[in-house]
């Protein structure tokens, strides 16, 4: 009896590495196959390395006598990733209640999962483009870039967050004859308000990161003079607005990691 | 005296396996009962159906009726069963509290069913409504934690909030599932004790299951026993002799059934669907 056992096990074990072995295999061919495919070359780089230091050479030193106006279009990139993220989070709220499993029947969350996907797909970048076509150059077509796209990425996080919450709550608001929205008001949406806020700043400080490079589809911003000294060959104006972003990004980084700290 | 539980030829399945066979009783105002039986034999399963949280067999011919109004026939809800839980106070052993609400919202939400929409949803309670939230805390004896999150409390404070928020509904009868389940012998008494003056002072009706035999001959003048889904036993608590008992909880056949059965204890109808 007990062999029988101890050779069941043995089988077994036989059997998952095996499986192990194959695994492996499979991210070695995976592996390989995406190296090609990016035409991965090492080698150049230190071929190269030449050029490249006469070009960062260039950058440097950066000057600062257009700061002031680089600050400025900082906080336009800003308030774009404000209102983006914003109404990507009021639009964010229905949609991933509907796409959520256990509140919408798969009729309903299926086709809105689909449509989520689509808005996530799609990159901010290609949806500045499309939006500059429909309202014109400026910050107001990278804003609704930023929206939609971002509405996408938090619907699904949203749901996730729903579908991983205790029904009891819920149950306990249903039994005492409340509608199914009120179950949402007062026995859901408490669950997950923390995670949501948390995940909402998570996307506001990335939108921000994503807001800087709008300006060079013509979506407003300091992307816009980004992309002119870089095509115009002025590297040390491109380097203060590097610089200008990385404390920017830095900092508000650190604003909102703060606040969302006090929520989990 | 008319019923306020009525249950016949309530079956379910879980797939192959059948939970509940041929239940039938009914309960009358102002009864405290207990749902009795080992775990997994079902009362649990039978208590959900009564405010429609479960649905029993669809070839069946269950018939659940509550306060007058059919909750479920064959397997379908019926009618407006909002209004009908708007009626029924339901306890749970998780209590099942929003836990980063206040202890104050959690029994506030008792309110909800009798609300208009949009203060419902808006959460605009009237003072009205808070003076009988703190009224019915007050009677369980926790007002002093209104204003504290719900899971700061210990498990006997949350199933005094969930009893209160029964209160607050005004609930005609009461469902309890093992509300004392997951909870100290102390705590237990103290919430076992609020149920039965409950039932004393305001004549609502109770139904409650529990597993602690000692606990329901206490509280309650009436069992209804349940043994691997069928209906064992259904009198009064003192009928439920220790050898009865035994029977009930040992791993024994179905054949006690017919024994059980003596003149004088109030049986529900279907007595042949049994044994």
């Amino acid at each position: 009896m007990q062999s029988a056992a101890s050779f069941d096990i043995r089988t077994r074990s036989g059997k998952r590495s095996w499986t192990t072995l194959l695994g492996w295999a499979m991210a070695v061919v995976v592996l390989g196959w995406a190296w090609q495919g990016a035409e991965m070359a090492p080698s150049l780089l230190f071929q190269n390395a030449g050029n490249m230091a006469t070009l960062a050479a260039d950058f440097v030193p950066p000057t600062f006598g257009r700061l002031d106006h680089y600050i400025d279009q900082m906080l336009v990139t800003l308030q774009i990733a404000i209102w983006g993220t914003l109404l990507a989070v009021l639009f964010a709220i229905p949609f991933g209640l509907l796409s959520s499993e256990n509140l919408a029947p798969w009729w309903i969350n299926q086709p809105v999962r689909r449509l989520m996907d689509a808005c996530r797909a799609i990159n901010e970048l290609v949806f500045a483009m499309l939006f500059v076509v429909a309202v014109g150059l400026g910050p107001f077509a990278g804003t609704l870039a930023l929206f939609v796209h971002t509405t996408g990425v938090l619907a699904k996080l949203f749901s996730e967050a729903v579908e991983a919450t205790d029904a009891g709550p819920m149950e306990g608001v249903r039994v005492t004859g409340a509608g199914r929205l009120e179950e949402i008001v007062f026995g859901l949406i408490p669950q997950v308000l923390p995670l949501w806020i948390s995940v909402s700043l998570y996307r506001f400080e990335s939108n921000i990161r994503s807001a800087t490079v709008l300006g060079m589809v013509g979506g407003g911003g300091i992307g816009v003079s980004l992309w002119e000294t870089m095509r115009g060959f002025q590297y040390t104006e491109t380097a203060t607005i590097m610089l200008v972003i990385i404390v920017a990004v830095t900092l508000l980084d650190m604003v909102s990691q703060r606040v969302r700290k006090r929520f989990i | 005296m008319t019923a306020i539980v009525s249950v016949e030829r309530l079956d379910k399945s879980f797939g192959p396996h059948a939970a509940l066979r041929e239940i039938g009783f009914e309960i009358h105002a102002g009864e405290l009962v207990t749902l009795i039986g080992p775990s997994g034999s079902g009362k649990s399963t039978l208590l959900r159906h009564l405010i429609g949280l479960s649905r029993a067999d669809r070839q069946s011919h269950s018939l659940v009726r509550v306060l007058d109004r059919d909750v479920q026939r064959g397997g379908r809800l019926l009618g407006a069963s909002r209004e009908q839980r708007r009626r029924c106070g339901y306890i749970f052993q998780q209590f099942n509290l929003a836990g980063r609400l206040s202890v104050l919202t959690n029994v506030l939400v008792g309110h909800l069913g009798a609300m208009p929409r949009w203060r419902a949803l808006t959460g605009r309670f009237t003072q009205q409504e808070r003076d009988k939230a703190l009224q019915a805390l007050e009677r369980v004896g926790i007002v002093a934690l209104a204003h504290q999150r719900a899971n700061t409390l210990s498990g006997g404070q949350m199933q005094r909030v969930a009893i209160a928020r029964a209160l607050v509904q005004e609930a005609e009868v009461i469902f309890a599932d093992e509300p004392i389940a997951s909870l100290d012998p102390r705590s237990a008494r103290e919430v076992m004790e609020i149920l039965q003056r409950i039932n004393r002072e305001d004549g609502r009706t109770i139904v409650v299951t529990l597993h602690q035999v000692d606990v329901a001959r206490r509280y309650c003048r009436r069992a209804i026993a349940l043994k691997q889904g069928r209906l064992y036993y259904d009198g009064p608590i003192a009928g439920l002799t220790d050898a009865r008992l035994q029977a009930l909880y040992e791993n024994a056949g179905l054949d006690e059934l017919e024994s059980s059965r003596q003149p004088g204890h109030r049986i529900a109808p279907p007595l042949q669907a049994v044994g």
